[in-house]
């Protein structure tokens, strides 16, 4: 087989993965993106084994290794993603801004202020709320 | 590599191994797509089994046959299980979600077709006269992964049982509610998913 078919669709896997995770808003959409990018990693690294024939194998093994450490990811990625919305009762990542700096006052916002307006009273909520559930 | 090459027919006669390869390829890419870009939050998941589905077929037209047996165990069976947990946990909605795409989603795009261009392009320039031989012994059964796992890979393989162990009692740890004040401040019943 040519080394390139495995290799293309490694890369354009990588690729939809980056897209996803740049573009989608839900945080669970972007652990699914993620995902994806792991599994494009893990076509490289089977595909190149193989074309290798390594005698330790170290292409299938760090295969097996990536794909425990993703469940582990995903795992407590879940569990983020499931803390954060019960906090906040959202898991749209746009809107997690507490840590973002503060947008200048006369700069032309395009939606920015009002998104961290309602960010920021979000934020005091949820300290509200933090702090009635500790 | 290229002596290897001089005796492969190229890319104008490829082999039935090669054919299915091709067309189990643009489903996986296509569900890909699908998974990245559906507004339905579910269908998403859902498309994602397709995908990877797809992928641990690849891996078996790879010859790794282990390796697709654990895909299909552990992503097909568990992770896409676990999103499926997350989903109905943060109540996302069942039908079409207008917002599930953020504002940036052009830059998003922009930015993926330049990677995606790019790395294409490295990658045919670099193994374009580059062939793997699928035939004689069968790289990834588990006799063989087995004994290498075990053989060469003993130490790494123990670490890392440790560090599913530590991310199990983590995500326990994240995701338990005190007893005491669940009822106090609690508008949501998401606390018993991970025990």
């Amino acid at each position: 087989m040519h080394l390139a078919y495995p290799a293309v669709l490694a890369v354009l896997l990588f690729c939809v993965g980056v897209y996803g995770v740049l573009a989608r808003r839900n945080a669970i959409l972007v652990l699914m993106s993620v995902e994806l990018m792991l599994n494009a990693v893990n076509l490289n690294l089977v595909a190149f084994d193989v074309w290798l024939r390594d005698v330790v194998h170290s292409g299938q093994a760090l295969t097996l290794f990536t794909i425990t450490i993703a469940a582990a990811e995903i795992g407590l990625g879940l569990a983020i993603v499931l803390l954060v919305y019960r906090n906040r009762g959202s898991s749209d990542v746009d809107r997690l801004t507490d840590l973002a700096e503060p947008p200048e006052h006369g700069a032309p916002g395009h939606g920015d202020g009002t998104a961290s307006g309602a960010g920021a009273a979000d934020g005091t909520a949820a300290d509200q709320n933090a702090e009635a559930t500790a | 590599m290229n002596h290897v090459a001089a005796h492969h027919p190229g890319f104008l006669s490829p082999t039935g191994v090669e054919i299915t390869f091709v067309l189990v390829g643009l489903a996986t890419l296509g569900a890909a797509l699908l998974t990245v870009t559906t507004r339905q939050l579910v269908h998403a998941a859902l498309w994602l089994v397709v995908a990877l589905g797809g992928l641990a077929v690849e891996y078996l037209l790879l010859t790794a046959e282990f390796i697709a047996w654990v895909q299909v165990l552990i992503y097909v069976g568990s992770v896409v299980v676990l999103l499926l947990f997350g989903l109905m946990l943060t109540k996302a909605p069942i039908g079409r979600s207008p917002d599930a795409d953020s504002e940036n989603r052009w830059v998003a795009l922009g930015v993926a077709a330049a990677a995606a261009v790019t790395l294409v392009w490295v990658v045919v320039d670099a193994f374009r006269s580059t062939w793997v031989d699928l035939h004689g012994v069968v790289q990834g059964s588990s006799h063989a992964t087995g004994e290498s796992l075990f053989r060469h890979w003993v130490l790494p393989f123990e670490a890392l049982s440790v560090l599913l162990l530590a991310a199990l009692v983590g995500a326990i740890v994240l995701s338990r509610r005190d007893g005491e004040s669940a009822g106090a401040g609690s508008t949501s019943g998401t606390g018993k998913e991970k025990s």
